[in-house]
């Protein structure tokens, strides 16, 4: 299945300009620390919003955060422990088994003076603390499906609805894979009537911006009528 | 008393490896730098989004660690969050905000939480929300 071309290529991250994990020991002046190469907040007066991106491996959210980011997308290198993966439990005791997962993002300025912050979170169950962790304080999460692999998408949304966390879902039209119906699409993937669902090209900023429509709206529906 | 607690008095407790005094080998990255704290104080109040900001004092090398410095300078012509100054400087999160916490305690920095307290996720945001991300080109 994998062989298909998709529109994530594996390969893609490594021609990004990506910190070295050797950067501590390279002068402050790297390229990577330059003023040149970093896109400065253009005021501070505007709120930052976060959503989580977030699916099976190779659906497609690091296309969709790219097609979306006026950034360069950056990463982080999260460090979790077996045992925990808060913010204070990153020392990396050697009798504690670390792992390193690396989390793509990018920056979205909304007109209004918003902006809106995309994670692109793994859908594995074992990085559910992580998960847990970026997904705190977000409005909402796009959970990504691929119309040939429906069911790996299944235990996204569990964690997802675990979390409490309002989410639509983007279906990424692969080329070549196999269109369906919403309706069909749905009823695969056992969606809840009220859950949105949108079927995009995770290449092209309307279908994407698109996603985040859908999204938005749904979060609206779910808060309440009057301020308390 | 409390005899259940063992270990509340006399002078054979045995302090928490890694506090001041306590004689447990740490093994912390050289990096992190924290001073051999568990955590600076302050560190909760930061988020993937907070905004930082340099102010105009330099942190004095005599007090502060390289990475320390890095963080200062790769703010001095701008702000930008915790995440994107972690990802600019290769580091994790966490330490990240133990660099940022360690400075804005000295005044090096100034950190600003991304959304106002006043104004949690409510309707009025969402909306406006949605008005902008229709007016995206």
């Amino acid at each position: 299945m994998d062989s298909v071309p998709s529109p994530e290529p594996a390969t893609a991250p490594v021609a990004e300009p990506r910190p070295e994990p050797d950067a501590a020991a390279a002068p402050a002046t790297g390229p990577q620390a330059g003023p040149g190469t970093v896109r400065y907040l253009p005021s501070t007066g505007q709120t930052l919003m976060k959503l989580v991106v977030t699916g099976p491996f190779g659906v497609g959210k690091t296309t969709l955060i790219r097609t979306l980011s006026e950034i360069p997308t950056l990463h982080t290198e999260e460090v979790m422990t077996s045992s925990s993966a808060g913010l204070d439990d990153l020392r990396g005791l050697p009798e504690k088994s670390t792992t390193t997962v690396a989390v793509d993002f990018g920056r979205l300025t909304v007109p209004g003076d918003l902006v809106l912050y995309l994670f692109g979170t793994p859908g594995q169950e074992r990085f559910f603390p992580l998960w847990q962790d970026i997904a705190r304080g977000a409005l909402g999460a796009l959970v990504m499906a691929d119309t040939r692999r429906l069911a790996d998408s299944f235990p996204v949304m569990d964690m997802v609805e675990e979390q409490g966390l309002p989410y639509a879902v983007a279906v990424n039209r692969f080329p070549g894979a196999p269109a369906h119906s919403d309706e069909v699409l749905r009823k695969h993937l056992d969606l809840a009537p009220e859950t949105p669902l949108v079927q995009c090209d995770a290449r092209n900023r309307r279908d994407s911006i698109g996603t985040l429509i859908a999204l938005a709206e749904y979060v609206l529906t779910r808060l309440p009528q009057d301020a308390p | 008393m409390t005899p259940g607690r063992p270990g509340t008095s006399g002078a054979a407790t045995t302090p928490e490896p890694g506090t001041p005094g306590g004689r447990g080998r740490r093994l912390v990255p050289a990096y992190l730098a924290t001073g051999g704290r568990e955590r600076p104080r302050g560190t909760a109040d930061f988020d993937r989004l907070t905004v930082l900001v340099s102010t105009d004092q330099q942190p004095p090398e005599m007090d502060f660690g390289p990475e320390h410095r890095r963080l200062w300078t790769l703010l001095r012509p701008g702000a930008l969050t915790v995440v994107e100054c972690a990802a600019h400087l290769g580091l994790p999160v966490s330490a990240t905000v133990f660099l940022a916490a360690d400075l804005v305690g000295g005044g090096h920095l100034l950190a600003r939480s991304p959304v106002p307290k006043a104004e949690a996720i409510d309707r009025t945001l969402i909306e406006r929300l949605l008005v902008g991300l229709r007016a995206l080109p």
